[in-house]
């Protein structure tokens, strides 16, 4: 017994264990019994509703992979360009400067306190009445917007959060052998900083895959979750079949993300080379008003 | 220029999503305390279900929960919540999508403030003869839940910006009225000004306020 909230078991201590055990696992059963009869009353559970996606290529051809795809663009695309704007944001809030300290404040706070379906819906909008994109482009336009514009903060914040996590040393000493300031922060503090943020950064990529889906069922983005309700109609009604697969996919891809942040965070922190900043994934939450990574 | 916003009913929408806001906030609180509480606990099994329910409900995409209350539970297993009425038995499956969302947030915020409780703490409770259920509710929780006041106003305000998730499945909230004022009205920059200054007003004053409380009950160390 490793952890301190509880003593080593006696046998007394053991038997009532094996008590709680059994009383958990038969609400566990009675929970998933009533779900199952529930499923299967609405004749979910036949292989008819399940065989397209078990049984055959087509419905992962014709409906998932299409979609997935989208998800994944719209993620990278939000990803690829959120980053360096996100760099700069950060660095230009930790500026001498209170001419490019404060708009780049006011920025950042702005779009971390509003929710990213009302920027997508603004943009939308914006495409919409203001540029000529065409109507089939809008909605992926819309979602990558949105996400940027959010994560984008988010990412000033991480970013901030990195350099700030460096000894102080570091800066110092780059000045004390004459370096400028922009060198300082290209050469010496960046470069850590940027291992230091990697496992934050990874963990941001989760939210991001996860929020592309609002423009899925908001937007009309022809993405993954978009797929379930043509899927589910198509091979007649089989909603929590469709649901089940789309969601599995969504929870191998984040799952894999997060445990990457996970192993990446462990090994930066035994790293020899590094100065040993290591930025976990939800230090960011506490350095502002805002909740990073939920 | 604002005449356009009596047609709308502005202040409701808000109200939904501050209601949706503080009803998920409570039921993700204690089930995310639940959750923690089997975690930390000593029985393998309970310990086996935090864990895999944390790590599913974690990284998946809340709109998939919250469509999945809408069409899978409602439409296609028929549960309703004891509600008659479409706009109430949809509200009534935001929250509890919400709900089940945000406890995996709860739960490893909790987790984290437990671990913050200097050992010696649990150590002298157990040396008193306290079981595990009083070491954890008389000791290490009344403790972690104070130093965790910043992480969890954090879950809050992501929960209150999740509230438009909802939207979805067509509870009147704040996004909802957002998409119906920009398809109806032309005033495309005045009218997400004014939602964005509604969250903006919804947000910064529980960041401002409870980060002033979590100072104020923060364990002195």
């Amino acid at each position: 017994m490793s952890s301190v909230l509880y003593d080593a078991q006696g046998p007394r201590a053991k038997r009532r264990n094996v008590l709680y055990t059994v009383g958990f696992l038969l609400a566990a059963a009675a929970v998933l019994w009533w779900v199952i009869t529930g499923l299967n009353d609405k004749d979910q559970l036949t292989w008819d509703k399940w065989k397209p996606f078990l049984g055959g290529t087509e419905a992962w051809s014709t409906y998932i992979w299409p979609g997935l795809q989208n998800t994944l663009k719209a993620a990278a695309l939000s990803m690829l360009i959120a980053l360096p704007l996100g760099a700069v944001l950060g660095i230009a809030r930790l500026s001498e400067h209170a001419w490019v300290r404060v708009p780049a404040a006011i920025v950042v706070e702005f779009f971390r306190a509003i929710p990213v379906l009302v920027l997508m819906i603004f943009g939308l909008a914006l495409f919409a009445q203001y540029t000529n994109v065409s109507s089939d482009d809008r909605p992926l336009y819309a979602v990558v917007t949105g996400l940027v514009l959010y994560n984008a903060s988010v990412l000033a914040e991480i970013v901030r959060a990195g350099i700030l996590s460096l000894p102080k040393g570091q800066g110092e000493a780059a000045l004390a052998i004459g370096l400028r300031k922009n060198q300082v922060m290209r050469f010496i503090l960046l470069p850590q900083a940027v291992t230091a943020m990697l496992p934050a950064i990874v963990s941001q990529l989760v939210v991001i895959v996860k929020d592309t889906a609002l423009g899925g069922a908001v937007l009309t983005f022809p993405e993954m979750l978009a797929s379930v309700s043509p899927m589910s109609s198509y091979y007649g009604a089989n909603t929590i079949a469709s649901f089940t697969i789309v969601a599995v996919i969504y929870i191998a891809i984040n799952f894999a993300l997060t445990s990457f942040a996970g192993w990446l965070e462990k090994r930066l922190r035994r790293g020899k080379k590094s100065t040993g900043a290591v930025l976990p994934p939800a230090a960011v939450a506490g350095t502002a008003s805002t909740g990073a990574s939920v | 220029m604002f005449d356009f916003l009596d047609h709308y009913d502005l202040l409701g929408a808000f109200w939904t999503t501050v209601q949706l806001t503080v009803l998920s906030a409570i039921g993700s609180l204690i089930w995310g305390t639940v959750l923690a509480a089997m975690r930390v606990g000593p029985v393998p099994v309970m310990r086996g279900f935090g864990a895999a329910y944390v790590n599913i409900v974690r990284n998946t995409p809340l709109t998939v929960i919250i469509l999945f209350t809408s069409l899978g539970l409602n439409q296609t297993l028929g549960i309703s919540l004891g509600a008659t009425n479409f706009d109430i038995i949809n509200f009534r499956l935001a929250i509890l999508g919400l709900t089940a969302y945000t406890a995996a947030f709860v739960c490893e915020a909790l987790r984290a403030g437990i671990n913050t409780v200097p050992v010696g703490q649990a150590e002298a409770a157990r040396a008193l003869g306290l079981s595990f259920p009083q070491v954890l509710s008389l000791v290490v929780l009344p403790q972690a839940f104070r130093s965790v006041v910043g992480p969890l106003t954090n879950v809050l305000i992501a929960l209150t910006k999740n509230t438009t998730v909802a939207a979805a499945i067509g509870v009147a909230e704040a996004a909802l009225l957002m998409k119906k004022m920009i398809e109806n009205e032309a005033q495309l920059l005045l009218i997400s000004a004014v939602i964005a200054f509604g969250f903006v007003c919804l947000t910064l004053p529980t960041g401002l306020i409870l980060g002033w409380v979590g100072k104020k009950v923060a364990v002195k160390r």
